[in-house]
């Protein structure tokens, strides 16, 4: 029987979020002062070691990424709060239930690359967040345990390509949050144009246990490539809609089968879509498939957020394509031209053909529209929204040929 | 109720904080005039065109007269296989307007949404940003009368 | 210097330049619709892509550092393939009326449809904005049913002539091109001075004062000065059958060292004059109230008299001058020689001394 493992949940319902006195009773702020009593050369060798692989989706390694950042006088640390990947609400359960540990983390990183400004960007759909985490710095704060690093929330505006690190530095500054061209990296020219680390809630909340325990026990737990714990949010066809903490070698079935507790009203499983509503579509031929990021890269899916949307037999799986390729039109912030024009397009052709009035050229049309999508458009958004429609081509062509007019 | 030029003014100390401020002039007004975003536009020292920019490209941004309540449906996949199209129409129908419309009287303002992050409870819907979770049609009508 | 190998030629080029830069240098044409070489960069339009051997995506050689080692093809197949798809989906937002298009023959979207074979859209499907064409001004023609969303105005508005009349609102295909609110242009901070339509790739941005006097490669383009004022900024006249049908810019640092190309309202649009028949053609004299028209040498004849005969009569300093900013160096230098050395007093002034 697999079993949950908590490192970032590890606080979850034992302590009250609301109280530091809680978090530093469990413990809370002894791993930023031993990071503090670190070179900032050993902390990022320590993290580099534990191969602690961000936890947003692009699964870069995080010790990495801070070793980039060049010295200059200001520098800044992002937290990526705007979890707007559909089925996604773990940044949000970990956040409710530990805030301080997400503060800890940031300011780990802030000694790592000598920055002692952070900066939250939370998405404007959970204001309640905000304030809690707002609560929290002025109790951290007021306690001193921060030191000279401070930290500000900023409220998003329901953008989902925000999400992009770019984009959520541009939207800090102010703007439209459209992605920026890419060199240069944020490590180096980021928020107003000073070296910036941007790491998702998971990836910081992290840290304290890699500080605490050191590189080599994080780097032991699960898939030795990309380990860790991730946490896993279910939904849809499954009995047990929850936020689960596991190994990353725990596989999709047990996910689904155990922690899930299989579908609801006893029906088969048909499909599940795995890191938010870019993931790929994956059949019950895969579902021993570990989680890591590369095994799920390795069959053409995504670990992405740790979404875990679950379908049973009766579902549409066209229609809620459909329903996807909607999103990203409705979602593209419109810069590129591939994404701009091609979101709108697929939508419209994935319309025409849930209503049983496309032709077989219109599904060749919607592949080489995937195609060149996948690798032309200029940010991540653009880039990774054909994958629903291409691996439900591939793992579900029958219900695509189902539905062409003869 | 503080003016539109009050509550951006306690934002001009704030790099790039004109999203804030359009936050805060929708949390009393339920949108932005036209003088909000003229003026914001000059507190952060850009221009109008700019401004307008910003508050027309977030979703939670709205240049459009708005009502009292915002009703924001999800319609992401989730909340799509939970039912989602049901419990729009049903609002709709309880209201006797479509999405993107407000109410005769100014109470109600139906609009669509992307994923809020309650996914633990398809279908979702938020009522000015509070979340109302696992709804189905028949409580459209108790959700509506908690908007007093 | 840094070398690559492009398209199986290996090419050096200065540290700091990008792939395009490289290409460009190396007579290896590359598309583009958002790269601008006087704008900031926006790495949009994604039809200068290459593939660069080790990248699993395309790269943007516009706003792509070349490096050491890089293996670049420019043409490939896949490239070949996506460039053609941005075409198409351009292609199905596009107005296409080339045949009554002021743009027609000088239209960047246009060669490249051609160059690529692209008559028409598998992607087009109903869908398309239809926006209309009523900005009331005299000057600019806004027609954005054939915008292909490159921003070059927004950024030439922005950072050359630091009007900031415009922007873009809305996202993804709801995004426009517009002033704030979405209003006319006269009731925007916009001056008129048709930097985006200098800029503007295809036929969205066009001069109402030159609709229908011809076309690009009808006209003769005669580079001179602008004379409106003192600056001296270039501008090319387009002359069609020896009338002026209207002004363009010339954006080269030899051709238009002042101004590269950036020009005002006046310069731009402000020369359908030439063509006035009121314009005056002799010198007029007035007797008994009336004007009548006199030869250059009767005028100049009688002016140097009557200023003869107040200097002789009241003294040189009862004359003055005035000089004006729309005339050259050299001529406002012989004004002020003529003052001082004929005429005989300080009394020199010029318009440009408020």
């Amino acid at each position: 029987m697999a079993k949950e493992m908590r490192i970032v949940l590890r606080n979850a319902d034992q302590i009250n979020p609301e109280k530091i006195e809680d978090y530093l009773q469990a413990g809370g702020y002894k791993a930023l002062e031993k990071a503090r009593s670190m070179s900032r050369q050993d902390l990022i060798a320590e993290v580099k070691k534990s191969n602690l692989r961000g936890r947003g989706g692009a699964g870069f390694n995080a010790g990495m990424k801070w070793s980039f950042v060049p010295e200059a006088p200001v520098k800044y640390v992002v937290c990526n709060l705007d979890e707007g990947e559909p089925g996604t609400y773990k940044d949000r359960t970990i956040v409710e239930k530990d805030p301080q540990r997400l503060l800890e983390g940031m300011a780990i990183c802030g000694h790592a690359i000598n920055s002692n400004q952070g900066y939250i960007y939370c998405r404007g759909e959970y204001p309640y967040v905000v304030d809690l985490l707002r609560r929290a710095i002025d109790q951290a704060r007021d306690n001193g345990v921060l030191g000279d690093f401070d930290i500000e929330v900023r409220m998003g505006g329901g953008a989902y390509v925000c999400g992009e690190e770019t984009a959520l530095i541009e939207s800090i500054e102010g703007h439209r949050g459209e992605p920026r061209f890419k060199p240069p990296f944020p490590g180096v020219s980021g928020l107003w144009a000073k070296p910036t680390v941007v790491n998702n809630v998971e990836t910081f909340a992290n840290l304290p246990d890699i500080v605490m325990q050191g590189g080599e026990w994080f780097a032991s737990i699960g898939t030795p490539s990309y380990p860790g714990t991730k946490v896993l949010t279910l939904t849809g066809d499954v009995v047990n809609r929850i936020p689960i903490e596991v190994p990353t070698n725990t596989t999709i079935r047990e996910v689904i089968f155990e922690f899930g507790g299989g579908i609801r009203g006893g029906k088969k499983f048909k499909a599940v879509q795995i890191g938010g509503t870019s993931g790929g579509f994956i059949p019950e031929s895969l579902l021993d498939t570990p989680i890591d990021a590369d095994s799920m890269r390795n069959i053409g899916a995504t670990l992405g957020t740790g979404a875990v949307l679950v379908m049973d037999e009766t579902r549409d799986i066209v229609d809620i394509v459909t329903r996807i390729s909607k999103f990203f039109e409705h979602e593209s912030c419109g810069k590129c031209n591939p994404c701009r024009e091609g979101t709108f397009r697929a939508y419209e052709i994935m319309k025409k053909i849930n209503n049983g009035q496309a032709a077989p050229a219109d599904l060749d049309k919607l592949a080489l529209l995937s195609r060149v999508m996948t690798k032309a458009c200029l940010c991540g958004l653009g880039q990774a929204a054909p994958g629903p429609i291409l691996t439900t081509m591939e793992h579900f062509n029958s219900e695509y040929q189902a539905r062409l007019q003869i | 109720m503080a003016t539109i030029q009050d509550i951006i003014t306690s934002y001009k100390d704030k790099p790039g904080g004109i999203i804030e401020a359009y936050h805060a002039v929708q949390r009393e007004y339920n949108y932005l005039p036209e003088e909000a975003v003229e003026f914001a536009a000059q507190v952060f020292g850009i221009s109008a065109a700019q401004a307008f920019g910003v508050a027309t490209f977030y979703s939670y941004l709205s240049v459009a007269k708005r009502g009292q309540y915002i009703i924001r449906m999800c319609e992401s996949a989730p909340c799509h296989i939970a039912g989602a199209d049901i419990l729009i129409k049903a609002f709709e129908d309880a209201l006797g307007i479509k999405v993107g419309e407000t109410t005769a009287d100014g109470k109600f303002t139906l609009e669509l949404t992307e994923c809020v992050g309650q996914c633990q409870g398809t279908p979702v819907i938020t009522i000015n940003s509070i979340p109302y979770i696992d709804m189905n049609p028949e409580q459209v009508p108790t959700v509506l009368a908690l908007c007093q | 210097m840094i070398t690559l190998t492009i398209n199986g030629r290996e090419i050096q080029t200065p540290k700091g330049s990008t792939v395009l830069d490289a290409c460009q240098a190396a007579g290896i044409p590359i598309p583009t619709l958002c790269y601008d070489p006087d704008l900031r960069l926006a790495g949009s339009c994604r039809m200068c892509l290459v593939e660069v051997k080790g990248r699993p995506l395309f790269v943007a050689s516009c706003v792509a550092p070349a490096e050491n080692g890089m293996v670049v093809e420019t043409e490939s197949p896949a490239i070949v393939e996506a460039r053609k798809v941005t075409l198409e989906l351009l292609a199905a937002r596009h107005d296409f009326n080339c045949q009554v298009c002021e743009k027609n023959g000088d239209c960047k979207f246009q060669d490249y449809c051609y160059q690529y074979g692209i008559k028409e859209s598998r992607f087009e499907d109903g869908g398309r904005h239809v926006y209309p064409i009523d900005d009331p001004n005299p000057f600019l023609e806004r027609d954005y049913n054939k915008c292909i969303m490159c921003t070059r105005c927004v950024r030439a508005c922005e950072d050359i002539t630091v009007a900031r009349a415009i922007n873009v609102k809305n996202r993804g295909h709801n995004a426009k091109i517009s002033t704030a609110f979405d209003g006319d242009l006269a009731d925007s901070p916009c001056v008129f001075c048709g930097q985006c339509v200098m800029v503007c790739p295809v036929g969205a941005l066009t001069s109402k004062v030159s609709a229908g006097l011809g076309r690009s490669y009808e006209v003769d383009k005669v580079l001179t000065t602008c004379t409106y004022c003192g600056t001296g900024c270039t501008l090319e006249l387009n002359v069609k059958d020896d009338k002026v049908v209207g002004v363009t810019s010339n954006r080269t640092l030899e051709g238009s060292p002042v101004n590269k190309g950036a020009l005002c309202v006046k310069g731009r649009f402000g020369w359908d004059f030439i063509n006035s028949p009121d314009r005056l053609t002799t010198p007029l004299i007035k007797e008994n109230g009336e004007f009548r028209e006199a030869s250059w040498d009767e005028a100049l004849d009688l002016v140097a008299k009557r200023l003869g005969d107040i200097k002789a009569q009241h003294g040189p300093d009862t004359i003055a001058m005035f000089s004006s900013a729309r005339v050259t160096n050299e001529e406002n230098y012989l004004a002020q020689k003529f003052t001082r050395a004929v005429l005989g007093t300080n009394n020199v002034d010029h318009c440009a001394r408020l």
